[in-house]
């Protein structure tokens, strides 16, 4: 069972990233010994319920938090793109004053600012709101401009804090093939996401619980390291293993067992994340607590 | 509405610095207004002039207190003591041509002077200086300039910093490449802007509305003028960046305010005001200004008579500037530029993530 969780993201940092950081605010230990590492030309999921310590662990690799004890790589400011969950435009200012402010604080002005500004409008498919103040764009679009104006002056980090929270479908979609792109012309993309849709299209994932890291690797390797099985229920279970999934119920075995009237069925990685929740809360983890 | 008021009260409770601010600023008026509010002014600065000098002085009523003596001075040399307020009286006590000078931009002083020698034949009657007629206006409006100013640029800079951290954007600009300075900077220049715009504005409207005269140069008003509002736009920006919402820089701006229009001479004269709450007054950038604008436009005091003022607003914007650097240090750069970052057991984050 132990060993379960993948460690490539943990123990073979490359490029930039953060390594076994710990965090305080006060009292609080925010962040316990958490690691992270993201790849040049991939993008690096941190998944994890409210709470878990995404933004501080986000706001740490871009330096707005000093941790107390651990490291971080990151590339200087200039080079350095960060979204975050505000997501920190100027809801008083056009799209093209948003983008003109950002341009100018980055050095990119000028002809080649008015171009980079061009550029980033068409690809964000803001041409038409240019003028419009941001106060009154949807969310969606509200998103697609800070991720332009985060990308401005082409960082070879690129941090992105929810970027898609509380955006329609559509423009989440957008908003992926944007982070897409953006990946496969080399930049290092690290997200915090609360969907697990998103962290499968991610190269490695990071899941946080608390504080502390719950389990990293590629998606495949965390879904492929789950210990026990995973059935599928006939009936709703009482059993603090089962959960409720697309209408149907599982449950998950930590021994293999199999419940009565169930059927064995292959987890995914919503499937693997609940279950390391699960076996950390219930105890039945190799210590009883989370991997480092 | 008892669930109402429940939630209020809730809120209220959680809001301390409000509370605070409620429970002792009526406690902290009462005994500042107390203390500061009083025109009456019983001993008068006075110097005496002349080759009687030593011996005149000696007969003068007890209401003019002689701070200094010289024989040598004449009447040229009493006015310029005026017009560089080393006094509020000159006696020039020569045998010829004896008079009494007084600062008419002093007016709660002239008041004094002319009232308490009303009653003594066997002096000369004074002659009124810079503001024959002891106009009001004349010696109010130029202070209230700088009142004006204060209130529209603390408050206006106050809420800068502070909607930025409301709107997630303080955020954002923690992570480009900005230095504390120039984030001060670039936040009080456009106000510095229109602030010089409402300058311009409110002298003329002094000038031509209440015929309050421009004696002196528009040089040294202008100087003292930059520092000024230098000062009370950094304050505005410093009260921003301690203040988590704009409710809360507003009443730090007002609690910055009120002493201003109290203690700084505007209003009350500062040396009628008890020595206890006086000090504050000294702190504070109107009472510089106030100093300067009346020096400058009704005694056309010379610039290296306005050397302690002038000297005391740079000192006051060399703190605003230093302590709001090191606020927006705290805000903007708690981990450096960038590179690879070791831990800082010294420095321990505090906002909320």
């Amino acid at each position: 069972m132990s060993g379960w969780r993948g460690r490539t993201a943990d123990d073979r940092l490359t490029g930039w990233g953060v390594d076994r950081i710990t965090v305080r605010y006060r009292a609080t230990r925010a962040l316990d010994g958490v690691s992270l590492g993201v790849g040049e030309g991939a993008v690096t999921a941190v998944v994890g319920a409210d709470g878990a310590g995404k933004t501080t662990l986000l706001r740490a690799l871009v330096g707005a938090v000093r941790p107390v004890s651990g490291r971080v790589r990151r590339p200087d400011k200039r080079r350095t793109g960060y979204v975050s969950a505000g997501p920190g435009v100027y809801g008083d200012l056009t799209v093209n004053e948003n983008l003109s402010f950002v341009a100018r604080a980055y050095g990119v002005s000028g002809a080649a600012g008015r171009r980079r500004i061009e550029e980033l409008l068409e690809a964000t498919e803001l041409v038409a709101a240019r003028g419009r103040l941001v106060g009154l764009l949807s969310g969606g679009m509200r998103q697609k401009l800070a991720l332009a104006m985060a990308i401005v002056h082409r960082p070879e980090l690129l941090v992105l804090d929810e970027p898609t929270t509380g955006v329609d479908p559509v423009s989440r979609a957008e908003l992926w093939r944007l982070i897409g792109e953006l990946a496969a012309d080399g930049t290092a993309i690290a997200l915090a996401t609360t969907y697990v849709d998103e962290a499968e299209r991610a190269a490695s994932v990071l899941v946080l619980l608390r504080g502390r890291t719950l389990a990293s690797g590629t998606p495949d390797s965390i879904v492929s390291a789950v210990p026990g099985e995973l059935y599928g229920l006939a009936a709703a279970s009482r059993n603090p293993l089962a959960w409720r999934r697309a209408g149907a119920w599982r449950q998950w075995s930590p021994d293999g067992s199999a419940p009565p009237g169930a059927r064995l069925i292959d987890p995914d990685l919503e499937d693997a994340l609940v279950i390391a929740q699960l076996e950390v809360e219930a105890g039945t983890g190799a210590n009883g607590e989370v991997a480092a | 509405m008892l669930a109402m008021a429940l939630k209020e009260l809730r809120q209220l409770a959680r809001d301390r610095r409000t509370v605070a601010m409620m429970v002792i600023l009526p406690v902290v008026l009462l005994v500042v207004f107390g203390y500061a509010a009083r025109f009456d002014i019983d001993k008068v600065s006075t110097i005496v002039a002349g080759p009687a000098a030593e011996t005149v002085k000696t007969r003068l009523p007890s209401q003019l207190d002689v701070v200094a003596t010289h024989t040598d001075w004449g009447r040229d040399q009493g006015v310029d003591a005026l017009r560089r307020a080393d006094a509020t009286v000159v006696v020039l006590a020569d045998p010829q041509h004896p008079a009494i000078l007084v600062d008419g931009a002093n007016l709660f002083g002239a008041q004094s002077v002319l009232r308490g020698l009303a009653g003594q034949p066997s002096l000369p009657k004074p002659e009124v200086l810079f503001n024959p007629t002891l106009a009001t206006s004349v010696v109010m409006v130029p202070g209230l300039m700088g009142m004006i100013l204060v209130f529209i640029g603390t408050v206006a800079t106050s809420l800068g910093v502070v909607r930025e951290r409301q709107s997630g954007t303080l955020e954002q600009l923690a992570v480009m490449p900005f230095r504390p300075r120039d984030v001060f900077l670039g936040k009080i220049l456009p106000y510095f802007g229109v602030a010089i715009v409402d300058l311009v504005i409110v002298v003329f409207a002094g000038l031509w509305i209440f015929g309050v005269p421009f004696n002196g140069s528009p040089w040294i008003f202008a100087i003292g003028a930059v520092l000024f509002l230098f000062v009370a736009l950094g304050m505005g920006v410093l009260i921003s960046t301690v203040s988590e919402n704009q409710g809360q820089a507003i009443q730090l701006a007002i609690m910055t305010l009120l002493p201003q229009i109290l203690l700084s001479g505007l209003i009350f004269p500062l040396d009628s005001v008890a020595i206890g709450v006086r000090w504050i007054g000294y702190l504070l950038p109107l009472t510089y200004f106030v100093q300067i604008a009346r020096g400058v436009m009704v005694r056309a005091a010379p610039f290296d008579s306005l050397l302690v003022p002038m000297g005391m607003l740079l000192l006051l914007g060399v703190i605003v500037f230093g302590l709001s650097v090191l606020r927006f240090g705290r805000d903007l750069a708690p981990a450096g530029s960038g590179g690879s970052h070791g831990p800082n057991p010294a420095s321990q984050p505090e906002a909320a993530a």
